[in-house]
């Protein structure tokens, strides 16, 4: 939370102001009781009516002031606490964008998005509560026992006594609960798990005809959580009748007190009324107070939250004398990208993705990699544009450790298609785009064809100009993954990276795709990873995967003669045809 | 517009009404107490008025009447707490009962809804119904049970006390009193504008964050971090400037009620004197007026909020409702037959059959299945091969035309036992959060663990399952996220080995699953098979040319009908499919 508090440097005068004006709002109201004292005391006593006219346009002046004060305070907070989120959340953004995977791995995606949603939202809440309110409340406690102190100090340690008590009831109560809510969570979580369970497996259930039993299970669930319930229900149903009996056994307290002192004649009839209204306004406060502190202890909660997201480093980060373009210039022929002795582990595995990889990959040449689910396969190739860094060995790229190169630089040489076809909200044409900014649109036209999208973006309405949903979401899976591949191709990258990435694909398109990428003039190096045989069959180069290891390498024919793995996936595939 | 959405909160609020019903003794208990404690709770103040009346001044207190006054006040005190005690406990009763009672019907409902309004809706939609939507209904029932009721009670509570005081005074009193109200709805209707604009602000915030850390791979791969930076501080930025619109008009609303507050004390406050000098009222009563006054502004303070939360939570109830009265599935006829063991023939006759009224997708379609034959259906992803196994499962009732097993029509047929004459094993595999024993036993609970291991090792799941930290009692997470896809599929496939059907449906595994564990999923299958009618949702080779029936579907109809030879050779969609998908060797 601590370090949160940073985004309100920028606010500090609005930070101090804001409760300021609160404690000035509240003093006025402090005031209020001893006017009616007075009232009482010198204005009936007396018949006064001038002199209770004037107190009584004290109390609406002392009102007015109150009003000015306090929306003061309201404006001083909510710039406060808006600025504070506001410049949270840009912090967040930026940081969130220089993690590496390595990081957002392990948080997950979803995590990441509340955090920064829902969560800063609740910060932001909190903090403009604080500056409102957690002033305010204690001072209204205390100040009214102060006031108690100036009438009379015999009477004024009813509230010595009584202040203590109270906190200890309502504190005590929101301590026993909180931890109660808590599990009453976990079960209403479980309720919620039973449910989509359900729904997801909602054929099984009827197939099997587990209706019943699945009837049988939500309600232990349910009857569970509403026990649950009920016990927390229990406990917090204490707070008002503790609170009541205490308060107005201090005001029984209080009147008998008063009674003595006065008949002693140390105080006046009024100032007993006085002390009765101070003991009321710290009832009203102090159960304002309690609210607050659940509220509070939430946006701490988030706070805590959002501040991990801020403690994780990125672990991919620029070198720091980054290998200039011109350098490159001189690269030798041959090699284009190399493993040499490879390995890596994902960050909170136990084993290795990846162990002692070691091969070399000539410019131009098209490299097939296949393997089992988990073999992998996405591994090896998020190595080359460091989506994730070696763990041991290293990743060259024209002989030039990837590290080296500034991360633009190294993104700028090669084209990633995923697995998952990922498209932005915003017209094709924008989507186009993000391969190369300012790409005619002849460009993107050919990025399209040898993606083999042209024919369906032509018959979309607008063509280039068609709306994209977000995540493209009014497209097919196949029209989305053809997108996403002439999105790489719109900058010419000298290496191609296709992960999967042809899946949704029949074979027919996904073998013409395959040939006009063979075709483009710049003598692309392209990596095609593949659970199909078939899609790497023709390539210079095939990698077998295994557990993480190269089980082959080498041309279709070599490996169907050495490398039994590979003999083994191509059987599956093929079995039939060959007998 | 109006007038509908009034009617339909007024049946929403009956029904809920329906619910509360079964628990009405802590109604009646909760509605008495309620009026008890308000009426002593209003009582106090005039106790402590009369006791200050006691108290003239030095040497003028009457301490035998202070004693008898506070012994009286103690009592009060006493009995208002037991009653707000007992009160907020039936309170709570009813309103997590019902809810628990709402929850309940709901799940049943869910069981028995036809697939049509399952698959019709995002599973999310149909969980926060019955969780999030049914926990908003709890607590505004319970916020109007508690401060709904009472705060009325109070305010005309209230009244009648003062009017026993005095009748000038409270006749200011409620005369300056709406005004609070008035300033409040009038800050709310014109915040509301600028409130749903920081909402849609918000909205469009959320959606770009979704897709730039969604996409936070081709973010990074294309170098677009800084466009990326740019578009969200313009979003963000707005959102600043909105947020602090409608933060601080809002936060005007409390700020103005207590004014108006102060404003109705004062006038208390003078008229009051005024009235205590002309002897009318003692000071003690004056002092009762006051703090009558403070308790009487407030509820007035906080009923907007409880208003509209109250129809937030009707709204909420509205759409659990909704849920638990769709129309279920139709039920068995009376007279439906229990097929106790299918012979395995299936014969499908003019079956015509859409989701959509105006998208046909199955018409005329005949099919006969004799014991023991195996059926592919083949055709590219999304083509609708799961229609298929949801009409031969009944999922989906056919719109005409019959479907036979064993010669019964399946609608004469209980679903029970039709269910229960198919193993069915799914791409999508599902595991219920329970022990790996508990999963394979699902169609056969009493299953002995020797049963359940000899299914298992049917499967090829034993060796694996051997090696689990606890073996047949390893608990799955909920949607088996600690295990493999193809793990997952031989527990599927072990799970239908136990009590074996004599007829199957089953979907080929597609590309997910590594070799080695595929060529086992194949040799369970084959093993099943045996002698059993199956239908097979089929990708690979082999599998569609042993079918004795190859069932060709494209967009969601069955275009083409029978063996591989004979498809072929009518070089039709299925002779392309097999030509583009297959023949790379030839």
């Amino acid at each position: 939370m601590k370090s949160l508090l940073r985004f309100l440097k920028d606010y500090k005068k609005e930070s101090v102001l804001g409760p300021l004006f609160k404690l000035l709002e509240a003093s006025f109201e402090l005031i209020v009781p001893l006017v009616m004292a007075a009232i009482i005391d010198t204005g009936v006593a007396d018949a006064d009516r001038g002199y209770i006219g004037r107190m009584c346009l004290i109390l609406v002046l002392l009102a007015v002031i109150g009003l000015v004060c306090s929306i003061t305070a309201q404006y001083f907070a909510a710039k406060a606490a808006v600025g504070f989120a506001t410049g949270l959340r840009h912090a967040l953004f930026s940081h969130i964008e220089k993690l590496s995977f390595a990081e957002t791995d392990t948080v997950g995606t979803s995590t990441l998005i509340t955090r920064m949603t829902s969560d800063v939202n609740q910060v932001q809440n909190g903090v403009n509560l604080v500056l409102r309110l957690f002033l305010r409340s204690p001072f209204i406690v205390f100040g009214a026992m102060i006031m108690a102190f100036t009438i009379d100090v015999r009477a004024a340690l009813v509230f010595v006594v009584t202040i203590p008590l109270l906190s200890v009831v309502v504190f005590g109560v929101m301590l026993v609960s909180i931890p109660l809510y808590k599990k009453v969570q976990s079960a209403l979580d479980r309720v919620l798990g039973i449910t989509r369970e359900n729904l997801t497996g909602s054929r099984v259930i009827r197939a099997f005809n587990k209706e019943a039993d699945e009837i049988e299970t939500f309600h232990e669930s349910n009857d569970l959580l509403t026990r649950a319930q009920l016990y927390v229900g229990k406990i917090s149903a204490l707070m008002n009748p503790l609170t009541y009996v205490m308060i107005n056994g201090a005001i029984v307290a209080l009147v008998w007190t008063g009674a003595v002192r006065v008949d002693n004649g140390y105080i006046t009839q009024g100032e007993v009324v006085a002390l009765v209204n101070y003991m009321s306004q710290i009832l009203v406060e102090l159960v304002k107070l309690a609210n607050l502190i659940i509220n509070i202890n939430k946006s701490f909660a988030c706070a805590n939250r959002i501040e991990s997201v801020f403690e994780l480093q990125p672990s991919v980060t620029e070198p720091e004398k980054p290998v200039l373009h011109s350098d490159v210039k001189g690269e030798e022929e041959g090699e284009a990208v190399s493993f040499s002795n490879v390995c890596f582990t994902y960050a909170g595995a136990g084993d290795e993705a990846l162990t002692d990889l070691d091969f070399t990959v000539k410019r131009g040449q098209t490299v097939g990699i296949i393997g089992g689910t988990g073999s992998g396969k996405s591994s090896l190739v998020n190595l080359i544009p460091r989506f994730y860094d070696v763990t041991d060995g290293e990743v060259r790229i024209n002989g030039i450790n990837v590290k080296e190169y500034g991360l633009k630089e190294l993104h700028a040489q090669i084209g990633v298609v995923l697995q998952k076809s990922v498209l932005f909200k915003g017209s094709i044409r924008d989507n186009m785009k993000w391969g190369k900014p300012d790409a005619t649109d002849e460009e993107i036209w050919e990025a399209l064809s040898v993606a083999q999208a042209k024919e369906f973006v032509e018959k979309k309405e607008g063509g280039l100009d068609f709306m994209l949903r977000q995540e493209g979401k009014n497209l097919s899976g196949g029209q989305r993954q053809r997108l996403t591949i002439a999105r790489a191709l719109v900058g010419k990258p000298k290496i191609l990276i296709l992960d999967d990435s042809a899946s949704a694909l029949d074979y027919a398109t996904d073998a013409a795709l395959r040939q006009a990428i063979l075709n483009l003039p710049q003598n692309m190096t392209v990596f095609i990873v593949s659970q199909r045989a078939a899609s790497i069959l023709n390539a210079d180069q095939i990698l077998v995967l295994e557990d993480g290891k190269i089980a082959g390498k080498g041309t279709h024919q070599t490996l169907l003669k050495s490398c039994s793995v590979y003999r083994e996936i191509y059987n599956s595939q093929f079995k039939t045809q060959e007998a | 517009m109006g007038g509908k959405k009034g009617g339909r909160q007024k049946k929403t609020l009956a029904e809920v009404l329906h619910y509360i019903r079964r628990y009405w003794l802590y109604l009646g208990i909760s509605i008495v107490l309620a009026a008890v404690s308000v009426a002593l709770t209003l009582y106090l103040p005039i106790l402590t008025g009369r006791a200050i009346d006691c108290i003239l001044g030095k040497g003028a207190v009457d301490f035998l009447q202070i004693i008898d006054i506070l012994r009286e006040m103690a009592v009060v005190i006493a009995l208002t707490a037991a009653s707000q005690w007992v009160m907020n406990i039936c309170n709570n009763r009813i309103t997590y009962r019902v809810v628990c009672d709402i929850r309940k019907e709901a799940f049943e409902k869910l069981e028995r809804l036809p697939f049509q309004y399952i698959d019709g809706h995002p599973y999310g939609e149909i969980v926060s119904r019955m969780i999030a939507d049914v926990d908003q209904f709890a607590d505004g029932l319970l916020m109007g049970f508690t401060q709904f009721f009472t705060g009325i009670v109070t305010i005309f509570g209230t009244l009648i006390f003062m009017l026993t005081i005095s009748f000038k005074i409270t006749a200011a009193v409620v005369l300056i009193t709406p005004i609070s109200l008035f300033v409040a709805s009038y800050i709310a209707k014109k915040t509301f504008s600028m409130f749903k604009l920081q909402s849609e602000t918000r909205g469009e915030q959320t959606s770009f964050i979704e897709e730039m850390i969604g996409g936070k791979k081709v973010v990074t791969a294309f170098a677009h971090e800084e466009e990326a930076m740019e578009q969200f501080d313009e979003i963000n930025e707005r959102l600043g400037e909105c947020s602090l619109r409608a933060t601080f008009f809002g936060s005007t609303t409390n700020p103005a009620t207590r004014f108006v507050n102060s404003l109705v004390y004062a006038t208390v406050g003078v008229f009051g004197a005024f009235t205590a000098i002309t002897g009318a009222i003692s000071v003690g009563q004056l002092s009762s007026l006051l703090s009558y006054a403070n308790q009487y502004t407030k509820p007035f303070n906080e009923i907007s909020g409880v208003i509209t939360e109250l129809q937030n939570a009707l709204a909420c109830a509205a759409r659990v409702f909704e849920l638990i009265e769709q129309e279920p599935e139709i039920p068995d006829a009376k007279d439906a037959v229990v097929l106790k063991e299918a012979d395995g023939t299936v014969a499908l006759s003019h079956v015509s059959f859409s989701y959509t009224k105006d998208q046909r997708l199955i018409e005329d379609f005949n099919l006969a299945v004799k014991k023991g034959q195996r059926v592919a259906i083949v055709g590219p992803t999304g083509c609708g091969k799961t229609t298929l196994i949801n009409l031969l499962m009944r999922f989906y009732d056919v719109d005409s035309g019959e479907i036979e097993v064993s010669g019964y029509a399946i609608r004469s047929l209980t679903r029970k036992s039709l269910r229960s004459n198919y193993g069915m094993v799914l791409q999508e595999t599902w595991l219920r959060s329970g022990t790996v024993r508990e999963n394979i036993a699902m169609g056969k609970p009493d299953a002995s663990l020797e049963e359940v291991v000899a299914a298992a090792k049917a499967a090829y799941a034993h060796s694996f399952i051997k090696r689990l930290p606890n073996g047949y009692d390893t608990v799955i997470a909920e949607d088996g996220g600690n295990f493999s896809q193809g793990q997952k599929q031989l527990l599927c496939i072990a799970r239908v080995m136990l009590c074996l059907p004599p007829m199957l449906i089953l979907d080929e595994a597609t590309s997910s699953i590594d070799t080695r564990t595929e060529i086992k999923i194949q040799q369970a299958f084959a093993a099943m098979m045996k002698g059993r009618t199956s239908f097979i949702v089929a990708h690979r080779l082999s599998t569609i040319q042993e079918a004795d029936i190859i069932l060709v579907m494209k967009d969601g109809s069955i275009i083409e009908q029978g063996n591989h030879r004979e498809l072929t050779e009518r070089g039709g969609f299925y002779a392309n499919l097999y030509q583009s998908q297959f023949a790379h060797e030839s």
